[in-house]
């Protein structure tokens, strides 16, 4: 019914191609940015990096959506300026950290000598002090918390994803570690403190305590942790065990959990790093002290987080070297934080199984 | 007995490897019956502690006529620097998962993830130390601009203090912890946008901004919804960094920017902190009645948090 040798008028049709910008132009206009920002901001006004920096992301994000606009239309305009802004929330995001880092490697790093670990606080005034009975508190509160939660959040892991199959008591258990990770830390604190104060009398201070508080916060996320790693087992190596006469409990032990053990290990290790960084309960529960005690049942323990927020808040009249030893005991537990993530982070790697993602 | 009946051979290791399963498991259930019991310690230690604060002694003890006066301005303060952080994370947090999951090239986007995830490693004692030495510091020009502009303002109202410890400075630094929980939330849900959603939009002509919208922002909706109110949940129990920064108060003020007393709020857990070292008696009630109130709270953000990203799941 059409005529099949007339041609279609090539007018008609709208171009395949448009113009593009090239491929440098947002380095182009960065850098454009950065020498208008270090003109105007940093000479003419005076402000510095921050006034070059400022004056430069304006420059940006108004030149390049502009040049785009006129030459590859009001659309793709659109597209560079939400480019242009998504990127700037990342470079935002990245101030806390670089500044926060290098705040606390730069003002903690001064003090850092070996009497600064072997000393304590005890008859110390001004300069000579150390953090010796602060490392030891939060060595032995964080070791007896995970000596607590982690049987405990295994084992309750274990219920959950081989025993409870989804019956109304693991659904009850699975809603309770919901609440629990919600818990903010300063109630789990109250709750040692009540706790203990119906044993042993008001204005109970001691580093058993502390670890009771430490194992609320910490039992969720070993049990969250622990049930991920135990629901990415495949059935297959569960059913290859049974088939074979295993009971379940061997099968358990010998087959399911050797296959996750990295992910737990990995799961527990970022659990302590998170609670070995915990202040709050521990302001409640263990308290302060300028003496080493090893004895978690006894009296006051001072950890390195409560010793660095009395060291801020309440230096006396040795400010200065109060504020030093601050900033050397938050470089000395932000390593030990970090280390901790690192290596978990490394033991996923590593030995993770591979789940074909 | 007949030894060579296999069926006597085989009895016993059936029967131990049954008490065996027993033990086992009964291990387990009683492992999940200690986290029954010690929530519903929290809770009972809580209440018992906590409650006789109602017949208002505590509150007395500290000035006030009962227990709510004492704790409605905390939990004013507590929602006010909680909404500042939100109002702050809530983009910061949506930009950076867009980086990690669709804008940074494939080799670098793990690499920023773990960036990220540092933040949320670093103990919340040394975010209030930063709060209070660079935050606090550096706003302070900021502060000064605002307040001279958008002074008539009551949020922005002066005198702005030179050390530039204010509630603004606490919503920041509340901020900036929340962002990695948010971000680590979202960028989870915006990876697992079905990739044929996204390559048909781009393959009608949309540009990725476009696409993002049209794909990646209706299907990951409720996932941000549910990401924002769990970051909301952490930056209101949030302690160390705001008892650091501010000073203890008990004032209802929409003020944000100066540190006068009687014009600056302060939030429930920070008050504890600030006042339970030198509380005795019907004090450490109060101050326990108040933790009880931060609990429910929580509770209540969390568990909205959850059920819509459950009721996410179920829909998706």
């Amino acid at each position: 019914m059409t005529d099949l040798d007339s041609k279609p008028a090539e007018t008609h049709l709208a171009p395949l191609s448009h113009a593009t910008l090239p491929g440098w132009a947002p380095w182009a206009t960065v850098v454009v940015g950065l020498v208008v920002g270090a003109i105007v901001g940093g000479v003419m006004l005076g402000g510095g990096v921050v006034a070059t920096v400022v004056v430069a992301w304006l420059v940006v994000v108004l030149a390049l959506p502009l040049w785009s606009r006129a030459v590859e239309g009001g659309r793709k305009g659109t597209d560079r300026l939400v480019t242009v802004l998504v990127w700037s929330t990342f470079g935002l995001a990245m101030i806390p950290l670089v500044s926060l880092t290098w705040q606390v490697v730069s003002k903690g790093v001064g003090i850092l000598s070996p009497q600064f670990f072997q000393n304590s606080m005890a008859g110390v005034l001004g300069s000579g002090g150390g953090i010796y009975h602060a490392l030891m508190g939060t060595l032995i509160i964080t070791a007896l918390a995970t000596l607590i939660s982690v049987p405990i959040g295994v084992l309750t892991a274990v219920y959950l994803v081989e025993y409870g199959k989804n019956n109304t008591f693991s659904r009850i258990i699975t809603f309770l570690v919901d609440v629990m990770t919600g818990i903010p830390s300063i109630v789990a604190g109250l709750f040692a403190y009540a706790l203990f104060v119906a044993f042993f009398g008001p204005g109970v201070k001691m580093g058993f305590a502390g670890s009771i508080a430490l194992s609320v916060l910490m039992i969720p996320v070993v049990v969250r942790s622990t049930e991920e790693m135990l629901k990415l087992v495949p059935a297959d190596l569960r059913e290859a065990s049974y088939a074979l006469g295993v009971p379940k409990w061997r099968t358990i032990t010998k087959v399911v959990m050797p296959t996750a053990v990295a992910g737990i290990v990995t799961g527990v290790t970022l659990a302590v790093a998170r609670v070995a960084g915990e202040t709050a309960p521990l302001l409640l529960t263990a308290g302060l002290t300028n003496y080493v005690n090893f004895n978690p049942f006894d009296g006051r323990m001072t950890t390195l987080p409560v010793f660095i927020y009395y060291a801020i808040k309440e230096p006396g009249i040795y400010a200065e070297e109060m504020t030093a030893y601050a900033w050397g005991a938050a470089l000395v537990l932000v390593v030990i934080v970090m280390a901790l993530n690192v290596v978990a982070r490394v033991i996923g790697g590593v030995f993770a199984p591979k789940t074909g993602r | 007995m007949s030894v060579t009946d296999p069926e006597t051979d085989l009895q016993p290791i059936g029967s131990t490897s049954r008490a065996g399963d027993t033990i086992f498991r009964g291990l387990a259930t009683a492992s999940a019956v200690v986290i029954v019991l010690a929530l519903a310690g929290v809770a009972a230690f809580l209440l018992a502690q906590g409650l006789p604060a109602l017949d208002g002694a505590g509150a007395r003890s500290y000035g006030y006529d009962n227990i709510w006066v004492y704790t409605g301005p905390l939990l004013f303060g507590t929602l006010l620097a909680s909404v500042i952080a939100m109002i702050v994370a809530t983009p910061l947090a949506i930009g950076v998962a867009l980086i990690i999951s669709h804008y940074a090239p494939r080799r670098f986007a793990k690499g920023l993830g773990w960036l990220i995830d540092l933040l949320a490693a670093i103990p919340s004692v040394i975010f209030g130390m930063w709060g209070i030495e660079f935050v606090a510091r550096n706003m302070v020009p900021v502060y000064n601009w605002l307040n001279d502009y958008l002074g008539f303002i009551p949020l922005f109202a002066g005198p702005v203090p030179t050390s530039g410890r204010t509630m603004m400075t606490a919503g920041l630094v509340l901020g900036v912890m929340a962002l990695p929980i948010i971000t680590a939330i979202c960028r989870e849900i915006f990876a697992q946008t079905p990739v044929m959603h996204q390559e048909a939009a781009l393959a009608l002509g949309a540009t990725r901004w476009e696409m993002i919208r049209l794909a990646v922002f209706p299907y990951a909706s409720s996932g941000m919804v549910s990401a924002i109110l769990l970051g909301l949940g952490r930056a209101l129990g949030e302690t160390m960094a705001v008892a650091l920064v501010l000073s203890p108060s008990i004032v209802v003020s929409f003020n944000l920017l100066t540190a006068e007393s009687g014009s600056s709020s302060s939030t429930i857990a920070a008050n504890i902190a600030l006042n339970f070292g030198n509380a005795s008696g019907s004090k450490v009630d109060a101050l326990i009645f108040t933790g009880l109130v931060l609990f429910v709270i929580t509770f209540a953000v969390n568990f909205l948090g959850r059920w819509v990203a459950a009721r996410a799941v179920k829909k998706g």
